[in-house]
């Protein structure tokens, strides 16, 4: 099992005929992604790696009947193109580009929430569930394997760090999820574990979080509903106070933000915190054997 | 991007949000006559820090001679590290009292938020949560006058004091969406003769926004070598310690800084070399971590779009170049991996497989240094 993605997904790649489109739709279908589909404007009736591309999301929904959307479109288009995947009856969206205009991502979270739509990122490495041999994603392959651990991240290159630690020490994955590094994304902690709370498979979860905000925190009060053992590696033990955004920020945290918040926060509530990256997949064993 | 008082407060006036009249100066002859024109003015700093007050970044003038003087004393200050360059004359006002309003984007609830008080002023972040006004907009619907006028009610203003309130929460929220801010803020919003003004002003950009704001001014922040890797396209924040680091994404290289200090060493900077960087920022950015002279450098990459044998090519690049007279510790993993790594093994350079290994290593290097 898996959570959000699994094989019985239809995905489509928005921007396929990019260079980051093509690559990753290469990538996606050698790891069994069922890639449908890709749309490129004034590119129809063309093929990338022998998918057929269309000029439209709505001729795309017509003909091979998508469930997901991967977005690689520059980010000045990447909000154009998430509400034509959301009004097109596409209920998940992957959100990869970087640099998309916060308010841009207000508009498309906000109309997501109203259409129950699912919206990972943006400025995400995607979404992967190795037993579904599937992904939506800009993550290497290999460094993944089957198993019971959920991984949830706000960083990418980091939850490649730990993935990798897990696989190597024969703790496979459910899925391992990226939230994105933006701002304002579409997934919260909260939203990902209560997935995982209902995914049987799912033993134990590794939450891969970092300084700044405090979707820690607000997740921290979660952690009792979700009757599974929790992992907590943080970033940033060792940076410098981040820079604040006038008088406003300081009013929003109040405290919280800081390393020292959300470790206290995530240990009262039963997660067990480590403190280097490479100590998460001992402490996951540990986990698991009790 | 932060803009400068006066540039926020220009903004604040194009969208018909009352400010007290005032002149940007330079030099004491300027401010003499900006007192002649405006009368008795404030002077402030116009630096992008906070706390400007106390750390006196404002003080007052009331004759042009005091004006010149004052300025001539500003001018070239150090405030909190900032050089003092330009001050924003005001005229003097006749504050009765101080209330505080800002919009921001809250990252939990993925919506803008209002905040607004009857208490502004320097203390603002004092003041206790039940006398600060907050409410969430629907970035659907935006904010319509009855929300001002709700949010006025909520603060327990009155006759034209509450219209005037309504009416600059909408224009608020206009400044918000068309400037694509990440925080506007007045602080304080004062009552001068019954009517509202914007004594202060923060206006903070979304920089992913900036491609569709060529009327705004840029703003450098930042020491030149920040700024110098800024302009490579990195995320990079300079720090005091002599171990520099380089590594691929700002999780990773946070983790990075953690594990130095786990074996005892202090990192020199933050270096986010990006998720996929090509081989010549890469270059550029190790270039820069040379420059700064540190008693050992670590890369630190788990390759996924970045590729392994990318950052081999941009190492040997500056090793052949610029030359890396201080030891170097790589750590290589991902896409590309065996590529990279012999790329690097044929130009005498080693690189861990593990990231403890590698941090420890350069933790040791740099205190051999010593």
């Amino acid at each position: 099992m898996a959570i959000l993605l699994t094989h019985q997904d239809r995905v489509i790649v928005q921007g396929i005929t990019g260079n980051q489109g093509r690559f990753h739709t290469r990538q996606m279908l050698g790891y069994g992604t069922p890639v449908v589909g890709g749309v490129s404007p004034a590119k129809g009736g063309t093929e990338v790696e022998d998918i057929p591309v269309f000029d439209t999301v709505k001729e795309a929904v017509s003909a091979v009947q998508p469930t997901a959307s991967i977005v690689f479109v520059p980010a000045p288009f990447a909000k154009d193109a998430a509400f034509e995947a959301m009004e097109n009856g596409i209920r998940l969206i992957v959100m990869i580009p970087e640099h998309i205009p916060v308010q841009d991502s207000i508009d498309i979270v906000n109309r997501a929430r109203a259409l129950d739509v699912t919206v990972i990122g943006p400025n995400t490495f995607g979404i992967i569930s190795p037993q579904e041999h599937t992904k939506m994603g800009i993550m290497p392959n290999h460094i993944y394997k089957p198993g019971p651990v959920g991984v949830v991240a706000r960083s990418g290159t980091l939850s490649y760090e730990i993935a990798y630690s897990l696989t190597q020490s024969d703790l496979g994955q459910t899925t391992v999820i990226g939230m994105g590094g933006d701002p304002v994304v579409g997934q919260t902690f909260i939203t990902v574990l209560e997935q995982f709370r209902r995914d049987p498979e799912t033993r134990c979860v590794v939450m891969v979080g970092e300084i700044g905000g405090s979707a820690e925190e607000e997740a921290a009060e979660y952690l009792s509903t979700l009757g599974k053992p929790v992992v907590a590696y943080l970033a940033g033990r060792a940076a410098p106070p981040g820079k604040r955004m006038g008088h406003a920020g300081a009013i929003i945290e109040r405290g919280k933000g800081t390393l020292d918040s959300k470790e206290q926060a995530l240990k009262s509530h039963g997660a067990q915190v480590v403190t280097m990256p490479w100590q998460v997949a001992q402490a996951v064993r540990e986990a698991l054997s009790r | 991007m932060k803009q400068y008082e006066y540039m926020a407060k220009g903004v604040l006036a194009e969208h018909g949000i009352p400010i007290a009249p005032g002149r940007l100066v330079d030099s004491p002859e300027s401010a003499s006559q900006a007192v002649t024109e405006l009368g008795p003015v404030a002077l402030k700093a116009q630096v992008l820090v906070g706390g400007r007050g106390k750390a006196g970044g404002i003080r007052f003038a009331a004759t042009p001679e005091e004006g010149a003087k004052v300025a001539g004393d500003m001018l070239g200050m150090t405030l909190k590290g900032y050089r003092v360059e330009k001050l924003y004359a005001e005229q003097k006002l006749p504050i009765e009292n101080e209330l505080y309003v800002s919009i921001t984007t809250d990252r939990n609830t993925k919506k803008p938020l209002v905040m607004a008080s009857a208490f502004g002023g320097v203390e603002i972040e004092d003041v206790a949560n039940d006398k600060i006004v907050k409410r969430y907009v629907d970035p659907l619907v935006g904010v319509m006058p009855y929300f001002g006028r709700e949010m006025a009610q909520s603060l327990g203003l009155r006759d034209s004091l509450f219209k005037e309130f309504s009416d600059l929460v909408v224009r608020l929220y206009q400044i918000y969406r068309e400037k694509d801010a990440e925080l506007v803020e007045i602080n304080p919003l004062a009552v001068v003769s019954g009517h509202l003004v914007a004594a202060d002003a923060r206006l903070n950009i979304d920089d992913s926004a900036l491609y569709r704001h060529s009327e705004l001014s840029c703003v450098e922040e930042g020491s030149l070598l920040e700024q110098r890797v800024h302009e490579i396209g990195l995320a990079y924040v300079e720090l005091d310690g002599d171990i520099a680091i380089m590594a691929n994404g700002a999780g990773m290289a946070m983790a990075t800084i953690d594990a130095i200090e786990y074996f005892g060493g202090k990192p020199a900077n933050f270096l986010d070399a990006g998720g996929g960087a090509s081989v010549k920022p890469t270059a550029e950015a190790l270039g820069v971590l040379v420059s700064m002279k540190p008693k050992a450098i670590l890369v630190n990459i788990f390759g996924g779009i970045t590729r392994c044998d990318d950052v081999a090519k941009a190492i040997v690049q500056v090793k052949n170049t610029v030359g890396i007279p201080v030891p170097l510790v790589v750590r290589l993993v991902g896409t590309n991996e065996r590529e990279g790594v012999e790329l690097l093994n044929r130009e005498g350079i080693q690189a861990y497989s593990v990231m403890a290994d590698a941090a420890e290593q350069a933790v040791h290097m740099a205190k051999e240094a010593r």
